[in-house]
């Protein structure tokens, strides 16, 4: 049974309790007793707990609070007939005057202080964005001049779990896209009676852009964010500190073996992302009555070796870009395991406009160069 | 079975391990309401698996575990969150949340299971707080605080639901003599004035001797119970040499 009774006379207020002061009753009263008294504004508040029977951290969470509203104001508390062990429970449990935390400031100000924050956390992102990447460049090329410095069991490991099992989804997105982009384009075409040149369509956008493209995009999402997100975890751990003290530098030891796997997969990946993009392509062509002799004739006429080499060379740059913002990203994480999935999905973002940004280039430098 | 109504924990044949390797094998013992009951034992012996084992954590291999009566480990659904809710824990690495600062981490628990209002619950998180002598710290995120301030902030959120039951997972280690010293009186008022029962894991002999109103020690080779009972005691008159060892700190 629970029970609460408020009393004003004059200038005071006695709140009487009774029964289970436990969070039940607290939560059915706090709002209740704080308004009373903040409304009556008594100079003596008494505390009648003579009737309480029972007593926890919430009972003297109510308590306590009561007492530091009265004293804050430089009023009187008294409580009378708290049992001894309660009254010593209360003791241990009193926090003492709570610090109110600073008040906001002006609404103006705060924001042109978050704006100014802001620019420099972009900037000094950025900032280290750069130096890591000429950091993890100078690296890899010191592990290119001496390979035996490597460790290459790990940078297979690596190239095994992003590259060869990833042939798969790579493969079954590079058909889907053969099939349909062949598809559509042929409904259009046969209003020309052009339908041979879907394959010169195919080819062409296939090597240039959209197998590359594709491939990146799988390899960031599947690859770059486990990389971001394994080192993040073990930077969390403090593992990544334990490899500094113990002398291994993380960026040669967890970086450089998931950029040379980015770098040596990507190509792969995408050749074969392509090969099943052309197969997709050339079932379309089958069904529309095609043979495959003239289906074939026909690719390779269309594209040039260069076709293909651009397309793969971009792919080179993807797969270091990928795997450096992974790593990257990774080894910014902050603490807890919220940071690593934040990582994990700044990884895919900011990888995802490298791609964009780098394809950009690239279409501009093989355009003036003429491939 | 003699059922008594002072015990709270009832440990019954727990037979307990990972896999294939059984830990510990076929141990008995009952902890009795209001308690402070101590595991003792060798590194690696298996002190927290037999923990996470009484709270149900864990399934044993065998045997069973009664909290107030309840089987904890056949127990599902509403009930076993109605045993959950009488025990807190502090785990042995503290396993504070860290995407949320000391507040919050206690604030969690309060939310899930009462309707306290957001002062209230905040009132009640800094009481906490302040008992374990970490008031002034109530935004630091877990990360910006040491490794023995994460501890105190881990038994400060088991304590956060008034639980019945309370295990700690070597509360004392990587604190200093005084901070320590200090939770053990604050586990001898919490277990005297509120009848809390402790569970406590630890190897600080000084505060065993302080605490500890019955002590179970573990043993590695035989995977049971080597001894049982007040500390003082065992080491004046156990008839096991590894135990007068141990309680007098000898090789
Ligand atoms: N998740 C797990 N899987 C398999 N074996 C485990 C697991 N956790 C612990 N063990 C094994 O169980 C045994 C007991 O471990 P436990 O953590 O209970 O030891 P402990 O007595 O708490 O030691 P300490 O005092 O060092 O904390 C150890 O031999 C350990 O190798
Ligand atoms: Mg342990």
């Amino acid at each position: 049974m629970i029970y609460i009774d408020y009393k004003t006379n004059n200038d005071e207020l006695k709140i009487t309790l009774r029964g289970h002061l436990d969070a039940a009753f607290v939560s059915k009263v706090w709002r209740e007793s704080i308004n009373k008294l903040e409304s009556t504004k008594p100079s003596l508040l008494e505390i009648d707990a003579s009737g309480v029977e029972y007593c926890n951290g919430a009972g003297a969470a109510l308590i306590l609070q009561l007492k530091q509203k009265q004293e804050t104001q430089n009023r009187r508390f008294s409580i009378v007939g708290l049992r001894k062990d309660f009254e010593q429970l209360i003791n241990i449990f009193d926090p003492g005057i709570i610090r109110e935390t600073a008040k906001k400031g002006n609404f103006f100000l705060e924001f042109v202080k978050n704006a100014g924050r802001m620019c420099c956390r972009v900037l000094n992102d950025t900032k280290a964005e750069i130096s890591f990447l000429g950091e993890l460049l100078s690296k890899l090329l010191a592990a290119f001049i001496r390979p035996s410095s490597l460790k290459w069991s790990d940078t297979f490991l690596i190239a095994e779990k992003s590259g060869a099992n990833a042939v798969g989804i790579t493969c079954l997105l590079g058909f889907l896209i053969g099939v349909i982009l062949s598809f559509q384009s042929a409904i259009a075409m046969q209003q020309f009676g052009a339908q041979i040149y879907v394959a010169d369509l195919i080819v062409i956008s296939l090597f240039r852009e959209l197998g590359p493209l594709i491939t990146a995009i799988i390899f960031a999402a599947r690859s770059g964010s486990a990389y971001a997100a394994e080192i993040g975890t073990m930077k969390v751990n403090e593992e990544i500190d334990a490899l500094v003290t113990m002398g291994i530098d993380p960026i040669k030891y967890l970086a450089v073996p998931r950029m040379l796997s980015g770098i040596f997969m990507m190509p792969l990946l995408t050749m074969f992302n392509l090969l099943l993009g052309l197969i997709g392509c050339g079932l379309v062509m089958l069904s529309l009555g095609f043979s495959p002799i003239v289906y074939l004739n026909r690719i390779q006429e269309a594209a040039t070796l260069g076709d293909l080499a651009g397309g793969l060379a971009k792919t080179l740059v993807f797969g270091l870009v990928i795997a450096g913002i992974g790593c990257f990203r990774g080894l910014q994480t902050a603490t807890g395991a919220s940071a690593v999935g934040d990582s994990a999905t700044k990884s895919v973002v900011s990888s995802i406009i490298a791609i964009i940004f780098l394809d950009g280039v690239f279409a501009v430098v093989y355009y003036y160069v003429g491939i | 079975m003699s059922e008594n109504s002072n015990t709270i924990i009832k440990v019954e044949n727990l037979t307990a391990g990972y896999g294939d390797v059984a830990i510990i094998k076929d141990v008995n013992f009952e902890v009795k309401k209001g308690e402070i009951f101590v595991i003792l034992g060798g590194s690696g012996c298996g002190k927290s698996t037999l923990m996470k084992h009484m709270m149900g954590l864990l399934p044993p291999v065998s045997g069973r575990v009664f909290i107030d009566g309840k089987d904890i480990v056949t127990a599902k659904g509403q009930d076993r969150i109605e045993i959950l809710k009488g025990i807190g824990v502090m785990y042995q690495n503290g396993a504070l949340f860290g995407s949320m600062n000391l507040l919050e981490n206690i604030c969690l628990v309060l939310e899930e299971y009462t309707d306290l209002p957001k002062d209230a619950m905040e009132f009640i998180a800094r009481m906490r707080l302040k008992v374990v002598s970490l008031d002034g710290s109530e935004h630091k995120m877990p990360s910006e605080i040491s490794g023995g301030m994460k501890k105190r902030a881990a038994i400060a959120r088991a304590m956060a639901l008034d639980p019945k039951i309370l295990f700690l997972d070597e509360p004392s280690a990587g604190l200093d003599p005084i901070t320590s010293s200090q939770l053990d009186d604050l586990i001898i008022e919490l277990s005297r004035n509120l009848g809390i029962t402790f569970v406590i894991v630890t190897h600080e002999l000084p505060s065993i001797y302080k605490v500890a109103d019955r002590v179970v020690m573990l043993d590695k080779n035989t995977k049971s119970i080597i001894a049982t009972g007040k500390p003082d005691y065992l080491r004046d008159n156990s008839d096991n040499p590894w135990v007068r060892q141990f309680f007098n700190r000898e090789s």
